[in-house]
């Protein structure tokens, strides 16, 4: 296996939960909701598809677990803020307040344990073709849900009626309402879809990413999985751009640092001075791009001001209480 | 069965000054639940989170040492969540303040002076406001969504302190310890009774901090223009008030407040810089802000129930012998039920009963046709 094959597979498994959880976001956002709650919800997945893993030493059993959780530890946020119609940024800081003190209580007991991994996709012959083998067909299952996922959401939201449905939710709750549409109903789902995406993508941090359970191990990616879908102005294709774009600047940082200057002779001379420059640089500096990189991304976007309100679903974050 | 919401006409007064409570007592509620599932007494470990630390003089003291930074970020928060801006980075402005504060003794060890702790504390101040006009400014030029860039920026200035007290300020004398010297006697908090316990100055800021805004906030031009900026900006427009003034006023504010808090914990009761600072202040003092409803007095109180809940998570781990993350778990099952509880005040809650639940099972024809 070549250098670029595997850097690029590393770039795939580090883009991998950040595209999960941003999609599933996404269609939340879709239908109006603004779910701050992304990190906690992974966390809460992460926990639960670690422990249910070695309980029953199944990775799959883990994967489902970190659904599951992630589907009903959204429930609570929207019981709060479409049943009682609290503040939705509020609550979604509250939801992941409570995940990261909630996972940190839980995963105590697991904390140095072993994990298990998910194993990856070993195809015989056609995993083993060179450059792509291994790209297409020797990843990890989470690589398939999540190209599977943007595909889906996609036909969903733009090709269904159902999805038609879902986005005009989104644009003016109170037309859908008026046409007789179950504005509150088509949430409820759509929050659950999210969370489920969001503890999916929590297990693939503690099953395949790491196989471990550190406290607090997401790190803000459920915060970038937020910044994704600003970014991809609510379009799933732009979600998927966005996800590699931050993997491999996570990827990039690691990587930077155990290079051998003297294997990149051949590069492009500002390539190589870049990389020479970011590997005198310290540690922490490599750590805290992913998060500059975010900032700089979210004010690009911004800045075009009409885009960006055209984009927006127009009922974004807005409470909706139906008139009887 | 399903809850229905009617609106009141007006916020219910009762309600305004309940809800707080009702959480606080449904959060007892549920934390005796999580003892039991944990297979621990909950009167015990209710007893040991809420009651024990208010019966020494000592952790008294303790108690104001935790609700000092608590109050004092909250106080500023109140004022950018009335204004709509939603600033979840106090964490960093805390960090950042911390830093900037700190770096007057290190890089002036011979001006050991009267003049050098309040020298310190402003500029811990000056660096939590700079720190936070960053997301102000990009929200208020670029129209970039706050509450992502300040998150960020508070693992950008983690990284930041882990460097510099690993790095350039490392104490060399530290042995393998990363941590900066420890501060002289000059850049240090005094204690308020160094008889009976630690608690420092930190808590005199932080009331009086609460006294000034709560002033603000109530009876000035200044928060009359925060709180229609925060309820309606096109009305605030219409009045004359500037949004991106708003924005970046309430921002160096809170981030003024969260960076004294920074400076006056590490040179009050930690005494020195070290990789981590803070247990989650800059993140529980969003829970006190809305336990105290946004206003900076009763965010005093709640900054001590906070507090409380830090000091009670220290004593349960030895003497229920639970982790000490239930703190977290706790903290984040209070805002849920203050959110809750919100409701209550714009709205009444009704549960309906389905009309076809109630009838006859012979009429199911009928109603099939009836109710669809």
């Amino acid at each position: 296996m070549g250098m670029a094959e595997a850097i690029l597979l590393t770039v795939a498994t580090a883009a991998t939960p950040l595209l999960i959880a941003a999609i599933g976001e996404l269609v939340v956002e879709r239908s109006g909701v603004l779910n701050l709650g992304v990190e906690g919800m992974m966390l809460m997945g992460a926990v639960a598809g670690f422990g249910a893993a070695i309980m029953s030493g199944s990775a799959w059993i883990g994967v489902f677990a970190g659904l599951l959780t992630g589907a009903l530890f959204s429930l609570l946020f929207a019981f709060l803020a479409l049943t009682l119609v609290t503040n939705q940024v509020a609550t979604g800081l509250a939801l992941t307040l409570l995940g990261i003190g909630m996972s940190g209580m839980i995963g105590e007991s697991f904390v140095g344990m072993p994990g298990v991994k998910l194993r990856v996709l070993d195809l015989p012959v056609i995993s083993d073709i060179p450059l792509i083998g291994r790209l297409l067909f020797g990843q990890d299952p989470f690589f398939y849900i999540s190209i599977g996922l943007v595909a889906g959401v996609m036909w969903f939201l733009f090709r269904t009626r159902a999805g038609l449905t879902l986005r005009s939710v989104g644009d003016s709750h109170t037309s859908a309402h008026a046409l007789g549409i179950r504005v509150v109903l088509i949430r409820y789902c759509a929050v659950m879809f999210g969370g489920a995406c969001a503890g999916l993508a929590g297990a693939q941090l503690s099953l395949v990413y790491t196989t471990q359970w550190i406290e607090n191990m997401t790190a803000g990616r459920g915060w970038i999985a937020l910044a994704l879908v600003v970014f991809a102005s609510w379009r799933p294709l732009r979600v998927l751009v966005g996800a590699y774009l931050f993997g491999a600047i996570t990827i990039m940082q690691l990587h930077v640092q155990a290079v051998n200057m003297a294997d990149l002779v051949s590069l492009p001379g500002p390539l190589y001075w870049l990389v020479s420059v970011l590997k005198s640089a310290p540690s922490q500096l490599l750590s805290a791009l992913p998060y500059l990189a975010t900032i700089v991304v979210l004010v690009i976007i911004s800045r075009n001001r009409r885009l960006t309100i055209m984009n927006t679903p127009a009922s974004l974050g807005r409470p909706f209480v139906p008139d009887r | 069965m399903r809850l229905e919401l009617v609106k009141r006409p007006q916020q219910s007064k009762l309600y305004s000054a309940l809800s707080p409570f009702i959480a606080f007592g449904l959060t007892l509620v549920a934390g005796a639940f999580l003892f039991a599932m944990l297979g621990k007494n909950p009167a015990l470990g209710l007893y040991t989170y809420f009651v024990e630390p208010l019966t020494e003089l000592w952790s008294l003291h303790e108690l104001a040492v935790k609700a000092a930074p608590l109050i004092l970020i909250a106080v500023g928060l109140s004022v950018c969540f009335v204004s709509n801006n939603w600033n979840i980075g106090a964490e960093g402005q805390f960090t950042i303040g911390a830093i900037t504060g700190a770096a007057l003794p290190l890089y002036f060890p011979d001006a050991q002076t009267i003049a050098l702790l309040p020298a310190m504390l402003v500029c811990g101040a000056l660096g939590g406001a700079v720190y936070a006009a960053i997301p102000a400014l990009l929200k208020a030029r670029f129209n970039t969504n706050e509450i992502l860039t300040s998150l960020m920026l508070v693992y950008v200035a983690q990284l930041f302190l882990d460097w510099l007290v690993r790095g350039p300020w490392r104490d060399p004398a530290a042995m393998s310890f990363p941590q900066a010297p420890a501060f002289s006697s000059w850049a240090t908090l005094p204690e308020l009774f160094p008889m009976s316990g630690r608690a420092n100055w930190g808590i005199v800021f932080a009331l009086v901090a609460a006294l000034v805004v709560w002033f603000m906030l109530s009876r000035t031009l200044k928060g009359f223009e925060i709180r229609v900026i925060g309820q309606s900006p096109r009305a605030g427009r219409f009045g004359g008030f500037s949004t991106a003034r708003t924005i970046v006023f309430a921002f160096l504010v809170s981030g003024a407040l969260a960076g004294l808090a920074g400076i006056a914990e590490v040179s009050g009761a930690i005494g020195r810089l070290q990789p981590q600072i803070s247990p989650g202040y800059g993140f529980a003092a969003i829970i006190v802000a809305f336990l105290g409803r946004l206003n900076p007095l009763g965010i005093v109180a709640a900054g001590f129930v906070l507090a409380l809940s830090y000091l009670g998570g220290e004593a349960a781990q030895i003497a229920v012998g639970v982790t000490d993350k239930t703190v977290r778990a706790f903290q984040g099952i209070l805002l849920f039920f203050v959110l809750a509880c919100d409701t209550l005040i714009h709205y009444q809650i009704r549960i309906v009963r389905r009309a076809p639940l109630s009838e006859p099972a012979s009429l199911s024809t009928e109603t099939a046709h009836g109710h669809g």
